[in-house]
């Protein structure tokens, strides 16, 4: 039964990078985008100046790179786990950029939404209870 | 009125399949075991060879563009939790494209992650 854990350790590990990696990229390329504004762009120079801007924030290159990371993540998973699967249990990310909103960022976050996070992480359990790949038998 | 809904149906549509064309490219591969750096650049060069991976990162750019188009037109909380409707469509399509067994509880799971997506856009500021 090694190899029965393993791939469900591996199948979790890679879904626990999805869900790190493309909030924490989506925050950092908002911020990114914040950092550069306001934007006006009424002439080619507005936006070469603005291209310029974008691309020397650090904030960005990281976005980008935790983007990049997910991305690859995703893609393994995907390389062996069924898709209905990771796609729902993707959505765990909803949780974690709530979380950190409320706790990094100190925004308020609302009753609804954490009703909604509670929603999707009870989705999440359902579809976790599923086996990874209904595709074929090794 | 009518542009609204086709962006929506393209977001949704087009994201999906998207996803869909990129699972399949990789399922071709065949399961990734060796997690090494130089492994998994060669398992990226190799996926980068496959067709239904170039078809399904062109439809994920079409869907991108149609969702700034659509928060272009109207507010984020009233498109993203329509774009939730792409969890039912992922797992219809991982049935029917992928030949994925999507088991009762599973579709439970998915329908609960479309409600709660919806909760948590319904909820924002």
């Amino acid at each position: 039964m090694k190899s029965f854990s393993d791939f469900h350790l591996k199948t979790y590990i890679l879904i626990f990078f999805v869900v790190i990696f493309a909030p924490t990229g989506n925050v950092l390329l908002s911020k990114g985008m914040k950092t550069v504004s306001p934007i006006s762009l009424h002439s080619l120079s507005d936006f070469l100046q603005l291209c310029v801007r974008v691309f020397t924030s650090p904030y960005i290159w990281f976005g980008i790179g935790f983007l990049l990371m997910f991305f690859v993540s995703y893609l393994l998973v995907l390389s062996w786990a069924d898709y209905s699967f990771v796609q729902p249990a993707s959505a765990t990310s909803f949780g974690v950029v709530a979380l950190l909103g409320h706790f990094a960022l100190k925004e308020p976050v609302s009753a609804i939404r954490w009703l909604g996070v509670i929603v999707i992480c009870l989705g999440v359990l359902a579809v976790g209870n599923t086996h990874p790949r209904t595709t074929e038998h090794k | 009125m009518a542009w609204e809904a086709l962006l929506l149906l393209l977001i949704v549509v087009a994201g999906t399949s998207g996803e869909l064309c990129v699972t399949r490219a990789m399922k071709t591969i065949g399961e990734v075991k060796d997690f090494r750096p130089a492994a998994l650049f060669r398992v990226l060069i190799r996926a980068i060879q496959v067709p239904w991976m170039w078809l399904g990162i062109a439809l994920m750019a079409i869907a991108f563009f149609s969702l700034l188009g659509a928060l272009s037109i109207e507010n984020v909380s009233f498109v993203v939790p329509v774009t939730a409707l792409s969890y039912a469509a992922g797992a219809l399509g991982g049935e029917i494209f992928l030949g994925e067994r999507v088991s009762r509880r599973r579709w439970v799971g998915v329908l609960l992650v479309c409600v709660g997506v919806t909760l948590v856009f319904i909820g924002g500021k």
